[in-house]
């Protein structure tokens, strides 16, 4: 049986990180810059679950545990914090957050 | 035959736990309370039984590593964890005294500010980038939440989305970097890091540095480092007052602690590549930070605004201090920290008292004569503005002191002159408040001032601080010297 | 007890804080009661008597043993690398002399001053400054090292000039509080310089790793010490008002009455007595420069007495008077007599804080006037007042046998006539001067006397509105006046087999070093006991001649007086114009000074570095910021897309390395 060398996840990996980090540059609204945020994580627990394959070490597979939970910890209050706003600005674009400048 | 538990020395982080249960207990009375205060002092409780903790630890000779070399404390811990004790209590007793006239009494609030504070001591306790990372998001996210605490106000909620968004598209980075690190290294423990490093073959050290950049650009951010402060200005601002005080000092100062533990016992070891490239990285930071955050802070007219800049300005004093990467460099930049809790949080106190509803009552025409309106107050204000510019025989001006000397001595003789000029810029809008307060006359807008006992507790400590380190800085100082990062 | 040393700063410390941030509560809470200056002024005042209880405790601690002398660590202060400066504090019997007189005299007049300042809506401000004054006399003269000296020595001034422009609405206060700051700046310059010469030389700023590096040197640091000496001494000349810097003194009266006595006469002026006492080592070590000492202190005196003997405004009399008995005390230290000059410090003390506080008692009872040509036959009206002064300006006029002025006085004229170092002549001629100023001492003394308490009052409605003072501001006068006799007998002339416990007993631990020094170099002659009464019937005669005469002038004859300042003409005048120094000052330096200031103003400053450089670069460096705050456009979208070019840079750099 063939293996898939862990290079290619890593690669894998790096491309998910730069759709995601390219998203969140250019997309405008906010729920899914959220989503891109997210997938760069994610990015980041392929490449901890790659490296861990590769170490035959369990270090990096329990760290990816701990970032799920952060990742849906993070996106509960980001949703949060976005609904109050919404009730004030009525607008999910992340350009219409502009009063604080200067 | 058993398994074997392993001994987690729980009483290595007494202090981190100690100020958990405290908000867990804030959460419980919060149910049972209509009057929100107490909530406060019990969290000022909580977190004055944690420094005595702290305290005891210290006493108590030898550094415990803990949860099996996942975090550790040493007197670089307890270090931080007194500035974290010192800048959470002043901010909860300025809490206390702003947030009633702001409508924002609440259990949440001061449990998220102790989460918050247990988030940073785990950053400064950490020697593991998992423990590092968890102790980072544990403190970001409720520092999200606190920003974004006064869901009345636009700009609070703004504050919050801002900080949100920028601070997760940071941790996204700085947790990639730790994969990467994790990858060229084979662990995630500061020491295992520093070994591994050390077996990386020449010509491949290029996925560990890029590692090691990503992880001081997800410092930079907390600690708003230019180019990746952008989020501060506007959070700060956009923040209560009583969160903005807290965020400045709490989140810089924990940033720090990691960012410094991380360089120096993972990367810090001589004749590698690394420890050449982060010098000269931080060191660019460093300019870029001070002289940034100083010429903006000039244009500024709004004193809370600009007061996020000057906070900028000073996280690139410290930084100078971290460039060093000496011991002298490293206990003047803790020095600096140390200081920099007490001014900054008496400063922006001072700002609390006087702000009424979003953003009135900040700008600095209504600082105007306040010398002879209300006396006591704007001769605290002088002493925090005078003590943030440098002013001898306060305990500003020892961090700079320190810091500069040790920069000088490692041979950053250039990134000297740029910060004493800097500061030297930086004379300039502290002391138009101090003109304004003194020698203009009365604004026809100034409100009546309402100091209620909290907040007077928190100004005089603050106050206190400031002339104690200007008085006896040797005492901190020693202490800084002796937090054993170098053995 | 000598540990809890630093009580006597902590003490009048708590005063300050109090004062300054409840003072006007408390005076308004008890303002029923009680005057606004009783309620700061009893704070004020308990806190400096509970500071003099501490220094007695430490005094009675310090009785007879030998050689005391202990370093009192408190803290470091600075540590920068291998330089350590602490707050740490040096009790030995000089600095213990010092801390009796600093609140003991310190404790009578904020007594006093509560009296004094009854009408005075100020009186919290007053007393925070006073209090703070004694804490930072306290830390210049306990510090055991020369950078608390230099703090303490600035900390005197700060509080100098608060306290001489403490009625800044007036013009001439601001005007004398300023001009006080900034002729002491001349010397402090000097003493910095001089302060930072030891650094530099020797490492480290404690006194006695200092003195102790001196000692074991053999003269390889002659001229460095020199050189120290001359800088140190220049700032004693602006603190303790010798020519040339005398001129701010006389200005200071400007301030309250009780600032007089404490700052300006009994404590503060005398801090460079003190800096040269303690340093006795080094200046031992430089005779050379200590000849220039001795003459500037003997011609000061001589010079400051001739100005007393016209002026009218009684409190300016005794300004002179001060200026003329430190340059006593400077002529003291100068021919190396240091247990000498202190011990005339000690006793002028306390007959200057009375004749200061008289002074103010007759002011406060006479709406403020203060000119003698107004006053006159005030003794029937304020018998207290005038018992008092009488009995100062005794002490003053150095009156034989009685008075701790005689005693004193008389131990500096004996060691000046005693020099033989580097030549006899030297010492002849400084007594002679010392002899003469004894004697228009006396004179002018008593002239205030006469015209102030005795004969036809000058100014009836005056003299009708005139009372005796309350209690509160006649009992420190009597506790002052009792001193005024007492303490000369501490300091007898040992040459007729009488105890001289000041020098021989409690000061000898202190000095013993440099008078080694002095005895090696055959410094001193040491005159017999025929010779030692001559002189001593000599100064009584000088003194008791300058009373007599000031009586014939004034009382029997006083158309003497008119005459000859009229038959003096030009010459009276131009004493009476003191010199016309300050209009020397003004024409040859300051106007010059103005005038180039005025120049560089307008050709180079206004066009060049104002347009250009200031203007120019503050526009710019405003600017710069401005476009800064322009890059802060407040979208999310930017912000993350400079970010991420942050990022790019950060990788590139440091993947391309």
């Amino acid at each position: 049986m063939e293996h898939i060398p862990t290079t290619w996840y890593l690669l894998l990996a790096a491309i998910l990180f730069s759709i995601g980090a390219g998203g969140v540059l250019i997309r405008r609204n906010t729920l899914v810059i959220f989503m891109c945020v997210e997938m760069m994580m994610n990015a980041a627990n392929l490449t901890f679950v790659a490296f861990a394959r590769e170490f035959g070490s369990t270090t990096g597979q329990v760290f990816v545990f701990m970032v799920m939970t952060v990742a849906a910890v993070e996106v509960a209050i980001g949703l949060a914090i976005l609904v109050e706003l919404y009730r004030h600005v009525k607008s999910v674009n992340i350009d219409s957050f502009d009063s604080l400048k200067g | 035959m058993g398994i074997e538990l392993p001994s987690l020395n729980f009483g290595a982080l007494l202090p981190v736990i100690i100020v958990i249960l405290t908000s867990v207990m804030v959460l419980i009375f919060d149910l049972a309370l209509s009057d929100k205060r107490p909530l406060g002092w019990i969290s000022f409780v909580g977190l004055m039984f944690a420094g005595g903790a702290g305290w005891i630890q210290q006493s108590m000779e030898g550094f415990d590593p803990a949860f099996q070399n996942m975090a550790i404390t040493d007197g670089y811990t307890h270090f931080f964890n007194l500035i974290f004790v010192v800048g959470a209590g002043l901010s909860v007793l300025v809490a206390l005294g702003y947030l009633g006239k702001k409508g924002l009494q609440g259990g949440e609030y001061y449990a998220m500010l102790l989460l918050a504070t247990s988030g940073m001591m785990i950053m400064a306790a950490g020697t593991d980038l998992m423990i590092i990372f968890l102790g980072l998001e544990l403190m970001s996210i409720s520092l999200y939440v606190l920003a974004a605490i006064n869901r009345y106000s636009r700009a609070s909620l703004e504050a919050g989305i801002k900080y949100f968004l920028l601070g997760a598209f940071a941790s996204a980075f700085f947790l990639y970097g730790i994969a990467l690190i994790y990858g060229a290294s084979g662990s995630t423990n500061l020491n295992g890091i520093g070994e591994g490093l050390k077996a990386v073959p020449k010509g491949y050290e290029a996925l560990p540095l890029f590692g090691l950049g990503l992880l001081i650009i997800g410092f930079s951010f907390k600690i708003a480092a230019v180019p990746f402060h952008w989020w501060t200005p506007d959070v700060y601002h956009g923040a209560p007052t009583s969160v903005t005080a807290f965020m400045s000092v709490g989140a810089k100062a924990a940033g720090f602690a990691a960012l410094i533990r991380v360089l120096t016992v993972s990367f810090g070891f001589d004749g590698s590549m690394f420890a050449d490239n982060w010098h000269v990285a931080v060191a660019t930071l460093a300019v870029l930070t001070m002289t940034l955050g100083n010429l903006t802070a000039l244009a500024q007219n709004d004193v809370k605004r600009m007061l996020a800049y000057s906070s900028i300005a000073h996280a690139g004093y410290v930084l100078v201090g971290v460039v060093t990467g000496t011991e002298q460099g490293i206990s003047a930049a803790l020095f600096y920290l140390m200081a920099y809790a007490f001014m900054n949080i008496g400063a922006f106190a001072v700002i609390s008292v006087l702000e009424q509803q979003d953003a009135i009552g900040t700008n600095l025409e209504e600082y105007a004569g306040l010398a002879g309106h209300h006396r006591v107050l704007a001769m605290l204000m002088a002493i925090f503005m005078l003590s943030l510019m440098g002013f001898p025989m306060l305990g500003g001006f020892w961090g700079k002191v320190y810091v500069f000397l040790a920069a000088i001595e490692a041979g950053w003789i250039v990134l000297a002159i740029i910060a004493v000029l800097n500061s030297g810029i930086a004379a300039y809008y502290y002391l138009r408040v101090i003109v304004h307060m003194y020698m203009s006359p009365v604004s026809d807008q100034s409100h009546a001032i309402n100091l209620n006992s909290a907040m007077q507790v928190a100004l005089g400590l603050a106050a206190f601080g400031t002339i104690l380190l200007g008085v006896m800085p040797a005492r901190i100082m020693d202490l800084a010297a002796s937090s054993g990062l170098f053995g | 007890m000598v540990e809890y040393v630093w009580l006597t700063i902590a003490f009048p410390l708590i005063g300050v804080l109090i004062n300054l941030f409840f003072g006007r509560l408390l005076e308004d809470a008890f303002s029923k009661w009680f005057k606004r200056s009783e309620v700061t002024g009893f704070i004020g005042s308990v806190t400096v008597v509970l500071s003099f209880l501490v220094s007695f405790a430490i005094f009675l601690q310090a009785l007879g043993i030998e050689h005391f002398s202990h370093q009192v660590k408190l803290w470091d202060w600075i540590t920068i690398g291998d330089f350590h400066v602490a707050i740490s504090f040096l009790v030995d019997p000089l600095s213990i002399i010092m801390l009796l007189v600093v609140t003991g005299v310190g404790s009578l007049i904020h007594i006093y001053a509560v009296g004094y300042m009854d009408h005075d809506e100020g009186s919290a401000r007053f007393f925070t400054y006073l209090n703070l004054f004694v804490a930072s006399m306290l830390v210049l003269v306990l510090s055991d090292n020369y950078a608390g000296l230099y703090v303490g020595w600035e900390l005197v001034g700060v509080c100098s000039y608060l306290l001489i422009g403490f009625w800044f609405f007036k013009p001439s206060a601001a005007d004398a509080g300023k001009k006080a700051f900034i002729v002491n700046r001349i010397g402090d310059f000097g003493f910095a310089l001089g302060i930072f010469l030891i650094w530099s030389t020797f490492g480290t700023l404690d006194y006695m790793e200092v003195f102790h590096e001196v000692g074991a040197s053999h003269g390889e640091f002659a001229s460095v010490i020199n050189w120290v000496t001359i800088l140190l001494f220049v700032g004693a000349i602006g603190k303790s008002a010798q020519i040339p810097l005398y001129v701010w003194l006389p200005d200071a009266m400007e301030g309250p009455t009780p600032v007089s006595a404490l700052i300006h006469a009994a404590t503060m002026v005398t801090a460079g007595v003190y800096m040269i006492a303690r340093n006795n080592v080094l200046f031992a070590m430089a005779p050379n420069v200590s000849l220039v000492i001795a003459f500037v202190g003997a011609i000061t005196a001589f010079f400051a007495a001739t100005m007393a003997l016209v002026a009218f405004d009684l409190k300016r009399v005794l300004a002179y008077s001060t200026i003329s008995q430190l340059g006593y005390m400077i002529l003291a230290v100068g021919v190396g007599a240091y247990a000498a000059g202190i011990f005339h410090l000690f006793t002028h003390a306390f007959f200057k804080a009375l004749l200061f506080m008289a002074a103010g008692s007759v002011m406060h009872a006479m709406k403020g006037v203060i000119d003698m040509r107004r006053l006159g036959g005030l003794k029937d009206k304020m018998p207290e007042t005038y018992w008092t002064f009488l009995i100062g300006a005794a002490a003053l006029s150095g009156f034989p046998l009685i008075t701790a002025g005689f005693w004193s006085k008389d131990n500096i004229l004996v060691k000046a006539f005693e020099l033989q170092q580097p030549n006899q002549a030297f010492g002849i001629i400084l007594y002679t001067i010392g002899i003469i100023t004894a004697l228009l001492t006396a004179f002018y003394t008593f002239r205030a006397v006469f015209m102030t308490f005795h004969g036809e009052p000058r100014d009836k409605n005056l003299y009708d509105h005139a009372h005796e003072n309350r209690r509160v501001m006649t009992l420190p006068l009597w506790i002052l006046a009792i001193f005024s006799i007492g303490a000369g007998f501490l300091g007898l002339p040992s040459k007729l087999g009488l105890p001289n416990w000041i020098e021989d007993g409690w000061l000898y631990s202190v000095m013993a070093e440099s008078h080694e020094i002095l005895e090696h170099a055959h410094h001193f002659a040491h005159i017999g006991f025929g010779l030692e009464i001559a002189l001593l019937s000599i100064s009584a005669v000088v003194a008791l001649v300058g009373i007599f005469g000031a009586w014939h002038v004034y009382i029997r004859y006083p158309q003497i007086a008119v005459d000859t300042a009229r038959y003096a003409g030009r010459f009276y005048q131009l004493v009476l114009d003191k010199y016309r120094v300050d209009e020397l000052y003004d024409t040859w330096i300051i106007e010059p000074g103005k005038g180039l200031a005025d120049i560089l103003a307008k050709i180079v400053d206004m066009n060049f570095i104002d347009k250009t450089l200031v203007d120019g670069s503050a526009n710019s460096v405003r600017g710069l910021g401005h476009i800064m705050a322009i890059l802060q456009t407040g979208y999310i979208r930017n912000y993350v897309m400079v970010i991420f070019v942050g990022i790019v840079v950060m990788g590139v750099y440091f993947f391309l390395l």
